[in-house]
């Protein structure tokens, strides 16, 4: 990470990298046109693959910020790697904690399941407030 | 290695003493130099004084609880108030020892002073950045101060839920306090990266970085992953006490087990982020006494990199018994076995790079030793609890309060105190009584082990932890443990006043009084404000062949053959051959 | 030889630091160092901002998991027209300030001052839409557990606090005085103050055109909707509630009436739970928020709940008594409490973005900027971006659940 050569008082474009004007505007309508999709799809019902969808264009759209606006695609191969570890790291977090809530979430969450049950006894034991 | 034997015809390296100018600690005067300094060293020796002050505070606050349980029914705390000053007083010991000691103690006191030098360069990538850490530091603890005067605080430093979100005491100031020390410590891990990263000078290659570096290193990586994750839990307990977001509190459907799966995502690694530094001080001090090269220097430096990782894995070890489902249980059991294996390997090369070496049994070392020694139990304990059908009997128990406090105090405070002796000639430029350093490591060894090995036999009996009061057959064992903490104290005390002493009274140190071969025993001590005027030239950290003690000066020299290449800017009088 | 290798005293004289420029702070040898340090530097704070709404994520996917009607039915309350727009117009500003960039690197002061300004006037926009979505929900009592209040028989409380003024009163504050600081500046001549003040006006102002454009977007919704099925809808709820004094509530707002035909779809599956309603009925006394008029509410309620069991076959008769189910602090508070944590830390990441963007563009109007030294624009914009990132996926984790 350190080969930073040692005189760059040249002409100093070695290390900024401009992004040409026409690919950030183009990088831009991707953008938009990938937001009208998911406002589009939104009204149909695809069912448990609604979720996925929407999170795919979103990493779709994530990506085209990242690698463009971000200058991910022309960025030192160390901060690719530490950003996408990040997410790496989130998704440790997020599928362990969620896998155990969603073993035990019979356990904690007994509103869901229990009431039913009792609630025909109930309807005359209304707290007169 | 022996004494006095320079060979003849060497040419000796030393960088002498620094003028007054040069000094870092005297080179501009006045309150305010130190105050807005940006000088790395600075605020190491700023952090070193916080830390310590921090770490007196909440000792004297662990000696009130041990003396309160020399009876069953408590001796020190009175009246009808007593258990609940008990729990605000473990909940501060607790929380003070942890955010505002542990956590800072080896990377942000030593590693400030020390990383920029070991690795060469002048600064660390961030100076103002490390100043605004240090003051988010003092702010934290302003924060917890305000928990202890404000109406006392009393969940533990964990702040479960549900008990956090209904107690009406200070939750929210100690939360903020934590809050803001998170930050700081995500400050200081990043400033750290990106030092280690871009700022090495030419020749100092991964593989030649002294293995306190990678130890910091690795600490830096979990502080910037995992203390992000600690703020977002801290916010959102705030949140919950004071909007009732029913995220954790279980009156509004929450789930305090989501709380304990945040928390512990972040402060499972804080563990390893207490321990690494350890990790990482042990391994130079081994190495430099023992005027030996360090075994396995290769694996060291990786075992780190994979205990930080491994420490992301393993969090669930402290939930088995909040009410997870098995599954998970059996994972998380699992996983923590494949943690103790990193932590292993360096055992076993500390071990091995003593052996046959020349071992001088200077203070830094005896506390080294006692390190190897504390955090082998500490760490085999650690198994108990990480096997699922023990620790649940074991859960919750003194068994557990003393096995952290063999890898907490045994390791980290015993590493710290050893790193602080070795680098305090380096930092300050003075040396200490060897007598009363070595006496000091002596009764810290034992105070110790007399206080915390009768709590392994009291947890195991199933004296529970965080209780004020107790069944009189456990008296004997608590007697001893509150004698034992008396003693600890005594000792650390005495080093304590070792190094005041050496400060005014202390001989002046020479650059290298050790013998060590990492770039910071090259620069003069103290260092020089800009620690090396031109890139130093970097060999290897663990190359103890050149390095002879001068008996004359009582003092370590690098020697030279004849031939050496020394990138100067006058090659005109450096014949390079 | 044998010596010194740190000769010379602590003075500044560093040789091989050749011509040190201004900008180069001076423990790093080259501008390139520099930049690479800071970019690495503001990389891995981007990660802790990942990790950080990381927790919130997870806090998200653990609620929508457990229950995820409660998080279809409450989403039709946001409104996705104001989502969509807040998300094009953070595209937009993501746009300028990657244009930004491009100017400081291509040393175009004037434009980077203008690409700048729009990125402010964006954020400021944003915030706009934001105040008007906040304003109009709290306005509802569409707030996190502990405050939920909610009332589909009278979505709109009576009175209570103009939120909508209490949040644009620090922006009103802001905008008088970066116009005070213009006219001041006009005044005395300074053109460098002018320069300032000019564009960070504009920007002030722009949060109003946010307000404005949120108004029109949320008022022009409302109509649109009202037609679909506020009737049908009404009717059973004023069917089954005759006894209730229910004087507004033929002004059905467009969110209320998506709640209710979603719900419909609910019927069936989850059906009543009484001993939690009466627990959280007594709660949310406890906060004293709402008194009598929440404990009757609830009693009726609980009266419909049981109703709606005995005749669950009938999904028609159910549509009120689902959507009451979710309606509650334990289940659509938490969804707005998720709501409020994840649009609100972000929201709070605008503001400072805002900051930083505001010393930002005085320095470019100062040409503080130059293809050696443009790391600050280029770590703004990181940051930046990362927070427009977070929103493409808060938008449609939030607005678009169907």
């Amino acid at each position: 990470m350190s080969d930073h050569s040692t005189d760059s008082h040249g002409d100093g474009h070695d290390f900024a990298h401009p992004m040409p004007v026409p690919m950030l505007l183009a990088v831009f309508g991707a953008l938009t046109v990938l937001t009208i999709i998911t406002v589009g799809q939104a009204s149909f019902d695809f069912g448990s693959y609604d979720v996925l969808i929407v999170m795919f264009i979103a990493t779709i759209k994530a990506t085209l910020v990242g690698a463009f606006f971000m200058h991910l695609a022309h960025d030192k191969p160390f901060n690719i790697f530490i950003f996408v570890s990040s997410f790496v790291f989130v998704g440790l977090f997020i599928i362990f904690t969620l896998s155990d809530s969603q073993m035990t979430s019979k356990d904690f969450i007994p509103v869901d399941d229990a009431v039913p049950i009792s609630a025909p006894a109930e309807p005359s034991s209304v707290p007169a407030v | 290695m022996s004494a006095g034997s320079i060979p003849s015809g060497a040419q000796i390296r030393d960088p002498g003493y620094p003028t007054h100018s040069e000094n870092y600690l005297t080179n501009s005067k006045g309150i305010m130099s130190w105050i807005f300094t940006l000088d790395h060293k600075r605020i190491g020796v700023m952090y070193l004084i916080g830390v310590t002050c921090a770490f007196a505070f909440a000792g004297l606050l662990a000696l009130a609880i041990r003396l309160h349980l020399l009876s069953p029914d408590g001796a020190m705390f009175k009246g009808e108030n007593a258990n609940n000053i008990y729990n605000q007083v473990f909940t501060l010991h607790g929380a003070v020892m942890v955010f505002l000691f542990i956590i800072p103690s080896i990377p942000a006191a030593l590693g400030n002073f020390l990383v920029p030098v070991m690795l060469g360069a002048k600064d660390v990538a961030f100076p103002r950045l490390n100043l605004c850490s240090f003051y988010l530091w003092m702010i934290g603890a302003v924060f917890f101060l305000m928990a202890l005067l404000g109406s006392q605080l009393d969940t533990g430093w964990t702040f479960y839920t549900p008990y956090s979100t209904t107690t009406d005491t200070s939750v929210i100031a100690a939360t903020m306090g934590a809050f803001i020390l998170g930050f700081s410590s995500i400050f200081t891990g990043l400033n750290f990266i990106v030092t280690i990263n871009t700022m090495r000078p030419p020749g100092m290659t991964w593989f030649r970085m002294p293995l306190f570096l990678w130890a910091t290193y690795a600490t830096s990586i979990i502080q910037v992953l995992a203390t992000p994750v600690l703020g977002i839990t801290l916010l959102l307990l705030i949140a919950e006490r004071t909007m009732h977001i029913g995220i954790f509190d279980p009156e509004y459907n929450g789930d305090p087990v989501t709380f304990q799966h945040f928390f512990w995502f972040y402060s499972h690694p804080a563990v390893y982020i207490m321990i690494l530094p350890a990790f990482g001080v042990i391994s130079d001090l081994i190495s430099v006494h023992s005027h030996k090269r360090i075994f396995g220097y290769r694996f060291i430096a990786y075992s780190s990199i994979a205990i930080a990782l491994l420490g992301f894995l393993v969090w669930g070890h402290h939930m088995f018994t909040a009410g997870m489902s098995s599954l998970t249980t059996i994972i998380f059991s699992a996983l923590t076995f494949t943690v103790s294996v990193p932590s292993a390997i360096k055992v076993f090369n500390w071990l091995a790079t003593m052996y046959k070496g020349s071992i001088s049994l200077t203070t830094p070392m005896c506390y080294a030793i006692s390190f190897i020694f504390l955090f082998t139990i500490g760490g085999l304990t650690g198994l108990h609890l990480g096997t699922l059908a023990t620790d649940l009997h074991l859960h919750d128990t003194y068994f557990v309060v003393a096995h952290f406090h063999y890898v907490m105090v045994g390791g980290t405070l015993v590493a710290f105190i050893g790193g602080v002796f070795h680098w305090w000639p380096k930092m300050f430029g003075k040396m200490y009584s060897e007598l009363f350093g070595r006496l000091s490591c002596l009764i810290v060894f034992l105070g110790f082990n007399l206080t915390f090995l009768p709590q392994f036999v009291l947890g195991s009996r199933g004296m529970p932890r965080r209780y004020a009061t107790y069944d009189p057959e456990f008296q004997s064992l608590h007697v001893m443990s509150t004698y034992g903490a008396l003693l600890l104290g005594v000792g650390l005390t005495v080093a304590l006043f070792t190094l005041l002493y050496s400060l005014i009274w202390g001989k002046r140190a020479p650059a290298n009084p050790w013998g060590g071969a990492t770039l910071e025993w090259h620069c003069t001590s103290p260092p020089p404000f800009y620690n090396f005027e031109r890139a130093p030239s970097v060999g290897d950290p663990y190359e103890f062949g050149n390095v002879e003690w001068d008996s004359e000066d009582e003092r370590y020299v690098s020697t030279e053959p004849e031939r050496k290449l020394v990138p100067d800017e006058q090659p005109s009088e450096v014949p390079a051959h | 030889m044998a010596g010194e290798e740190t000769n010379s005293g602590g003075d500044h004289d560093h040789d091989h630091d050749h011509d040190h420029p201004p900008f180069l702070a001076h423990h790093f040898d080259t501008p390139e160092q520099q930049f690479d340090s800071g970019k690495l530097g503001i990389w891995l704070f981007l990660v802790t901002e990942i990790l950080f709404f990381g927790g919130m994520f997870c806090a998200y996917a653990i609620f929508r998991m457990l229950r995820p009607e409660v998080f279809e039915g409450c989403s039709q309350f946001l409104n996705t027209k104001l989502g969509a727009i807040n998300t094009g117009v953070l595209l937009f500003s993501s746009l300028t300030m990657a244009w930004a960039v491009r100017c400081s690197q291509t040393e175009e002061h004037k434009k980077l001052t203008g690409m700048l300004a729009a990125t402010l006037s964006c954020a400021m926009i944003f915030l706009g839409v934001k105040a008007i979505e906040y304003s109009h929900k709290w306005h509802m009592g569409l707030l996190p557990a502990g405050l939920f209040s909610y009332d589909p028989n009278h979505p709109h409380h009576e009175g209570g606090p103009n939120y909508l003024l209490w949040i644009c009163m620090p922006f009103i504050l802001i905008a008088i005085g970066t116009i005070l600081w213009l006219v001041i500046s006009l005044i005395r001549g300074n053109k460098f103050h002018i320069a300032c003040a000019k564009p960070l006006t504009v920007v002030a102002l722009s949060f109003f055109a946010g307000v404005g454009l949120g108004t029109y977007l949320e008022s022009g919704g409302s109509e649109s909707h009202a037609v679909a099925g506020a009737h049908a809808d009404g009717d059973h709820a004023s069917g089954e509630h005759a006894g209730d004094d229910a004087h507004d509530h033929d002004g059905d707002h467009a969110d209320h009436d998506h709640a209710h035909s979603s719900a419909a779809q609910l019927a069936m599956e989850d059906s009543g739970d009484l001993d939690v309603l009466e627990h959280l009925a007594s709660d949310a006394t406890n906060t004293g928020l709402k008194d009598d008029v929440a404990a009757r509410v609830r009693q009726s309620e609980e009266a419909s709940g049981s109703f709606a069991y005995n005749t669950s076959d009938d999904a028609a008769n159910t549509i009120n008594d689902v959507e009451r189910e979710f309606l509650t602090p334990s289940r659509a508070g938490v969804f707005f409490s998720i709501y409020y944590c994840m649009t609100g830390v972000h929201a709070i990441h605008i503001l400072a973005g805002i900051a930083v963007l505001v010393w930002l563009l005085i320095r470019s109007v100062r040409q503080d900027f130059n293809r050696q030294y443009f790391g600050p624009v280029d770590y703004v914009g990181l940051y930046w971006h990362l927070v427009d990132l977070i929103w493409i996926y808060l938008f449609p984790l939030l607005y678009l659940i169907r």
